[in-house]
């Protein structure tokens, strides 16, 4: 990425290390996130994705390297910090409670006048936020645990938006989603990008990168492995960059295959 | 989008959702959820239904008003402690040793009030911190070394027995005197007849009140509202229930005070339950405790303040209870009250797996109890077979509990 982005870059991380005991599961990480922007993360197991995740949201603090977030140095020591200045992580698992319904977990640890809990304001604000997204949710009654797989990503997502954040961080958003669920979260993160969010985006699936994500950021074995414009490059550059060769078990494979067709 | 979309409320926009409205509409409401496992108060219900209407053939005295009236005294201090165990079981924990603990409270209150001669009102106080401290102690235990609610607490029933034993002394009972306020209170005062039916038209006209409030600030802000005749209707047949059960229970001694107490308690917990964010954290707790810690609630003190609300609920019933016998003894405490108190939660629709349940659960709950107990006694059987018949009904509340739990799964709701 060329220095004169740097400006626009409303999340930037320079040389960051993490090692946990003797092992390195980060070394000198450098990461871009502009405004608007969809960063997708890819890498494979173990390659420091989910490191990196905990490291913005305030899990883990960094062993070294520097944070700028908004122009200025900051430490992000805990999950709340993390909120204060504006990352939102929106987490594989989703963290919603099955009991509660949608306006209830939207609000849940920020509701309004804990004394007296305001239901209408709660309610409208829930609807203005779905609306924003144009989910796709008939009643903020029910329990979330009658919602799809996509609609409760929809709440997920929804409820990191409640604090007016800058970047959000989905980790594996369409892991375990149906088809159409599935394009139902892409819109939902091309929606977020309208918005003028930075969106850092952890995925496996080299199709939904392809769709949605603006930069794709390879890691590999803790360390950058290339940072691509998804226009220019192919999933099989991205598979190559992942697993550190052209020749790999993907590429051998579909060698295989064409192979086979062709004889 | 047409114009239609304009006049409809924001939260109703959707056009998968069925409009029900007026009184069908909630009837059809109610059936459709309890066809889903979101059964409610209707099991509860039914069974009080059924209990009352076998014992009542078994003794035609059983639903005569003085026996009622008995109910509602002998329900209250158990009433207390089963509102605690609803706490806990919404976070998902259990507290086994409510029953001691209450014994506990009833032997401090007895010896700081008549053989240190304090005043009373130092003495029920000292018996409820008492009860704040145990609950404080058994939150540390928990949060700090993660051990299992129900090993801490069966550790404190064994203890707080002994302890009771101990602070009883040698004598192993001590009288509360009669001309004592606290004894009168649950022995003697009953709300005059007046004040009854004052408390029945304040309740109906305030549930009139507040629901309009509620729906005008919903209609307001653009949202779907129940219509004001359905609020009349709802308010006019509370007015109905309420007049019918002072009057009735007016034949004879009427409502005691110890269990106007004990519904207070229950209207102030259902507040704190469901119009708080203490209240919300505790479900959320019970639900999904590290979505919660997630979502920045300090999961720590929601168990703290739960395991405290409760200990502290069973001292107060065990002030209550010794107040209504006008003694604290050895067997303060003993016996099924510990099992009554978590069978009446569970019994009011309390899920036994956290995140499910409401104070007024321990309400009807501990009345289905009570009358159980209260029947087989007027039928002279010994407490072998009410024994018996108790477990019995526990079992099928949880049974229900289940039942409903996998029907929810099925349509959606769990």
């Amino acid at each position: 990425m060329s220095s004169n982005q740097q400006s626009d870059n409303v999340l930037s991380l320079r040389g960051i290390s993490k090692t946990f005991g003797a092992v390195a599961a980060l070394t000198d990480i450098d990461l871009d996130v502009a405004a608007g922007q969809v960063v997708a993360i890819v890498g494979d197991n173990g390659a420091g994705k989910s490191t990196l995740v905990k490291i913005l949201s305030g899990v883990h603090p960094p062993d070294s390297g520097k944070i700028v977030f908004d122009s200025k140095t900051v430490e992000i020591p805990t999950p709340a910090a993390a909120h204060r200045l504006g990352i939102a992580t929106v987490y594989q698992d989703l963290a919603l409670c099955e009991n509660l319904n949608v306006i209830q977990n939207l609000f849940l640890g920020q509701e309004l006048r804990p004394l007296r809990l305001n239901d209408v304001a709660m309610e409208t604000r829930s609807w203005d936020l779905l609306r924003q997204l144009s989910a796709k949710i008939p009643s903020v009654r029910v329990p979330v645990a009658s919602l799809s797989g996509g609609q409760r990503q929809t709440v997920a997502i929804a409820r990191s938006l409640l604090g007016d954040p800058k970047v959000i961080i989905l980790d594996e958003p369409t892991a375990a989603l149906g088809v159409a669920q599935t394009a139902e979260v892409l819109n939902l993160v091309e929606r977020l990008r309208e918005r003028g969010l930075g969106v850092i985006m952890i995925s496996h699936n080299m199709a939904d990168v392809k769709a949605v994500a603006d930069t794709v950021a390879v890691l590999r074995l803790g360390r950058n492995n290339g940072v691509f414009d998804v226009n220019d490059v192919s999933s099989e550059d991205i598979i190559a960059a992942i697993t550190g060769a052209t020749d790999n078990a993907v590429t051998q494979r579909q060698a295989r295959r064409k192979e086979g067709l062709s004889s | 989008m047409s114009t239609t979309v304009k006049n409809t409320a924001t939260d109703r926009q959707d056009e998968r959702l069925r409009s029900r409205e007026g009184l069908r509409g909630a009837i059809s409401d109610v059936v459709e959820r309890a066809r889903g496992g979101d059964l409610g108060v209707i099991p509860v219900v039914v069974g009080l239904i059924v209990i009352w209407s076998v014992l009542q053939i078994l003794n035609p005295v059983f639903l005569s008003s003085a026996n009622l009236v008995n109910l509602t005294l002998e329900s209250a201090a158990v009433g207390v402690i089963a509102l605690g165990i609803v706490c806990v079981l919404l976070v998902g924990q259990i507290d086994l040793s409510v029953g001691s603990v209450s014994g506990l409270s009833s032997a401090v209150l007895a010896v700081l009030f008549v053989s240190q001669g304090l005043p009373i009102w130092v003495a029920i106080l000292g018996a409820v911190l008492m009860g704040a401290v145990v609950g404080w102690v058994y939150a540390q235990l928990f949060n700090r070394f993660g051990v299992p609610s129900f090993v801490i607490s069966m550790a404190g029933l064994l203890a707080f027995l002994g302890l009771q034993l101990y602070v009883l002394g040698s004598k192993g009972s001590i009288n509360l005197p009669f001309d004592s306020g606290l004894v009168n209170f649950a022995q003697l005062s009953f709300v005059p007849d007046w004040l009854s039916y004052t408390f029945a038209v304040v309740a109906a006209v305030w549930l009139f009140v507040s629901g309009y409030l509620h729906a005008s600030e919903r209609r307001r802000a653009g949202l779907s509202s129940k219509s004001t005749s359905m609020l009349a209707i709802r308010s006019a047949v509370l007015l109905a229930v309420l007049a019918f059960v002072v009057w009735y229970l007016g034949q004879t001694r009427g409502i005691g005070w110890m269990f106007v107490f004990f519904v207070g308690m229950v209207l102030v917990m259902h507040y704190l339950l469901s119009r708080t964010k203490w209240g919300r954290s505790v479900y959320a707790v019970g639900g999904n405790v590290e979505a919660a810690r997630r979502a920045g609630i300090n999961v720590k003190a929601v168990y703290t303040s739960v395991f405290v609300l409760c200990s502290s609920f069973a001292a107060v019933g065990g002030i209550l209870a010794a107040a209504r016998l006008a003694a604290a003894n050895q067997s303060s405490g003993g016996g099924d009250i510990n099992l009554n108190a978590i069978a009446a939660a569970v019994i009011g629709g309390t899920s036994l797996f956290g995140g499910r349940g409401t104070a007024f659960g321990a309400l009807l709950g501990i009345i289905v109890i009570q009358s159980i107990s209260s029947g087989l006694t007027l039928l002279n059987l010994d407490s072998s077979i009410r024994f018996v018949v108790t477990g019995v009904v526990l079992l099928l509340a949880v049974v229900v509990d289940s039942i409903a739990r996998k029907s929810r799964t099925s349509h959606g709701r769990a």
